[in-house]
């Protein structure tokens, strides 16, 4: 049963916490040139193996915030730690090595690459990250786990196999991402709304194959959706506005 | 390497506009190709033009006037050399044959030419390539006429043919030598060589058409007829010019100084490659342009590559949110753009070489017939591979303009995913 949590719970909860997983404390992030829109995060910390569900309306920075959480863009200040490093410290190429290793992304939609094929799409991590390719193999092929993940997400592999992503509905394009953020067990998964475009029963669906797979690879699942109705899959259900303050001015 | 197969993949992917793409950057380079090498073979066949001849001789001017007057048929001499002169060079111990030339009359405007049957031993074209007859034989009797491919072609002659010979070189001539029609005896094959334009006679039927002519006009009431000329002596006592072989090269600059310094008459003498080099310095410069043109139709092809990636370049931002999340570098992003292009550029490269040697071959027996160009089907020079190479650069680099602008949008975006 989802519980709304007060603003800081997450954080009250791990204070001190050597097993978490993010730590951001007073991060300040303004969008540079004309966007003038900053925003503030005081305090937010993900203990390891959680499921949080961050609510909100579109245009509430969410993608600002999930751009500082996989270290796309980095804060003029403030700390953000991420697995113990903070982030903000790499260099941008070390930051991008870091994201390959640990996280695993889901975007609300279009999440993969329209040429190749759905085992390329789901393989697709393990070629930045030498760590993730030696997990995901750990069982036999890479291919094989591939196939393992899509299954377990619901897919007819035995179909679908060498198929074209571009035959896809949209429900499987999203398994299909699912599979490619597990891949070779990082430990963040961060997903952008992924089921903004899928009916009631296939978003419970979907996200009960997500958070099992997620528990069983011990990852923490960062997932963003205007929707406060999924919270019943999530550990924590926050509020973005309580956690990350927006501003927008007009351009100097 | 993931960057190479996934630009693979993605061109893949765009066949249709990727091999349109190929095929405009293909036709570029075929052209940019098939210019160098009708280029070299121009320049080729015009050194070859004449080979086997150490030295031309004939009444003094410029180098390039008498190599135009006595191998390229242009223009007029300014003097004669007496047959007093010739003896005396032919006599030299270093020159080993004289063939002497004897210009001034044409035929429907191609030019006479009077000669010894030497002519045909000695003057040699492209690499020592000697004359040979595509019909009849050389001339035995005194008006028998050799004519070029050109002439065959152009009048429709065949060997028994009858012939007038105009006096002058004019195409239109009022004053001719009717009373002394040649008959054709032989065609020569095609050699891509003036002599194609060249009716060849005797030295003899020269002096015998102008026995009973005086500073240019047939003198009145004195005419010699056909027969009566032939017992006649016929002895010419002046030539245009003359074509020298001889013993030995290394005496080619001995007697070239002897024959500039002849005393009893002034004469030139010039050595027929370094003057030919000399002359194609002067007509080099279309060359030049031409070379010009077709690197700028390279050039347009690769803007035509550019513009293809740059309008894919805003449907491909989510590709390049999606490789940014999973770890990939903006320089990846950078990379993969700028291999596409790349890839284009070098499938371009390479099929446009594919199709030129493929039209070479098929086209080389029929330009060499028709234009007596030859263009010889060689793998690719030094030179060419260099400017091969330099247009695969050229296109990775212009990959860089689409592969930047992906560059800051991939930075701009940051995770949001535009569609």
């Amino acid at each position: 049963m989802a519980k709304h949590s007060p603003q800081n719970m997450a954080v009250a909860t791990s204070l001190g916490g050597t097993s978490d997983i993010v730590r951001m404390s007073d991060v300040r992030f303004r969008w540079p040139g004309r966007r003038s829109f900053s925003l503030t995060i005081d305090s937010f910390v993900v203990p390891a193996g959680e499921r949080i569900l961050l609510t909100g309306p579109s245009g509430s920075g969410k993608s600002t915030f999930l751009s500082l959480l996989c270290g796309i863009i980095t804060p003029q200040s403030g700390r953000l730690e991420v697995l113990g490093a903070d982030t903000a410290k790499l260099s941008n190429a070390a930051r991008d090595q870091f994201r390959a290793e640990h996280f695993g992304i889901i975007f609300q939609m279009f999440n993969l690459l329209p040429y190749g094929t759905i085992t390329d799409n789901v393989l697709l991590p393990l070629s930045f990250s030498a760590k993730r390719r030696k997990r995901a193999g750990e069982n036999g092929s890479i291919e094989a786990e591939a196939l393992r993940l899509l299954d377990s997400l619901g897919l007819e592999t035995e179909e679908l196999h060498g198929m074209s992503t571009a035959s896809l509905s949209v429900g499987q394009q999203q398994r299909v991402a699912g599979a490619r953020a597990l891949i070779g067990r990082p430990e963040i998964i961060v997903a952008d709304e992924p089921t903004s475009s899928l009916d009631r029963d296939r978003q419970d669906a979907f996200l009960d194959l997500l958070s099992a797979e997620a528990a069983e690879a011990g990852a923490a699942v960062i997932m963003v959706s205007h929707d406060e109705a999924l919270g019943s899959h999530f550990d924590h259900v926050l509020r973005l506005e309580d956690v990350a303050v927006t501003a927008r001015r007009a351009a100097a | 390497m993931i960057v190479p197969r996934l630009a693979l993949q993605s061109l893949r992917n765009r066949a249709l506009t990727a091999s349109l793409t190929v095929l405009a950057i293909a036709f570029s380079v075929m052209l940019l190709l098939g210019v160098e090498k009708v280029r070299t073979g121009a320049r080729q066949s015009f050194a070859d033009t004449i080979s086997g001849t150490d030295l031309i001789v004939g009444a003094r001017s410029g180098g390039i006037q008498l190599l135009l007057y006595s191998v390229f048929r242009i223009g007029n001499a300014t003097n004669n050399i007496t047959w007093k002169s010739l003896e005396d060079i032919a006599n030299q111990p270093e020159v080993a044959w004289v063939v002497p030339l004897s210009l001034g009359d044409s035929h429907h405007g191609f030019r006479v030419l009077g000669t010894t049957s030497d002519y045909f031993k000695h003057y040699k074209y492209r690499h020592g390539q000697p004359i040979t007859f595509a019909q009849g034989k050389p001339s035995d009797d005194l008006f028998d006429a050799v004519i070029g491919a050109d002439v065959a072609k152009a009048l429709g002659y065949k060997v028994g043919d009858s012939i007038i010979v105009a006096h002058g070189t004019g195409s239109i001539s009022f004053v001719e030598h009717k009373d002394k029609p040649f008959r054709v005896s032989g065609i020569l094959e095609r050699t891509g060589t003036p002599i194609d334009r060249t009716v060849h006679v005797s030295l003899e039927a020269i002096e015998a058409i102008h026995i009973d002519w005086k500073q240019g006009i047939p003198m009145p009431g004195q005419s010699v007829s056909a027969d009566e000329v032939r017992t006649m002596s016929l002895k010419p006592k002046a030539v245009t010019a003359a074509l020298i072989g001889l013993k030995s090269k290394i005496a080619t600059f001995k007697l070239q100084r002897m024959i500039n310094e002849y005393r009893q008459e002034p004469l030139s003498a010039i050595i027929p490659g370094l003057t030919l080099q000399e002359l194609w310095q002067l007509v080099g410069t279309a060359e030049t342009a031409l070379s010009v043109v077709s690197a700028m139709v390279v050039a347009t092809a690769l803007l035509g590559m550019v513009t293809m990636i740059l309008t894919t370049l805003n449907e491909r931002r989510r590709e390049m949110a999606i490789l940014r999340s999973v770890g990939a570098r903006p320089a990846t992003v950078l990379g993969l753009l700028a291999t596409e292009a790349g890839l284009l550029t070098l499938a371009g490269v390479i099929l446009g070489a594919i199709l030129l040697y493929a039209a070479l071959a098929v086209l080389q027996p029929y330009v060499d017939r028709a234009y007596g160009l030859h263009l010889s089907i060689n793998p690719p020079t030094y030179r060419e591979w260099i400017t091969l190479g330099a247009i695969v650069l050229a296109g990775f680099l212009a990959g860089l303009i689409p592969a930047a602008r992906a560059y800051r949008l991939s930075l701009a975006d940051g995770m949001m995913v535009r569609t």
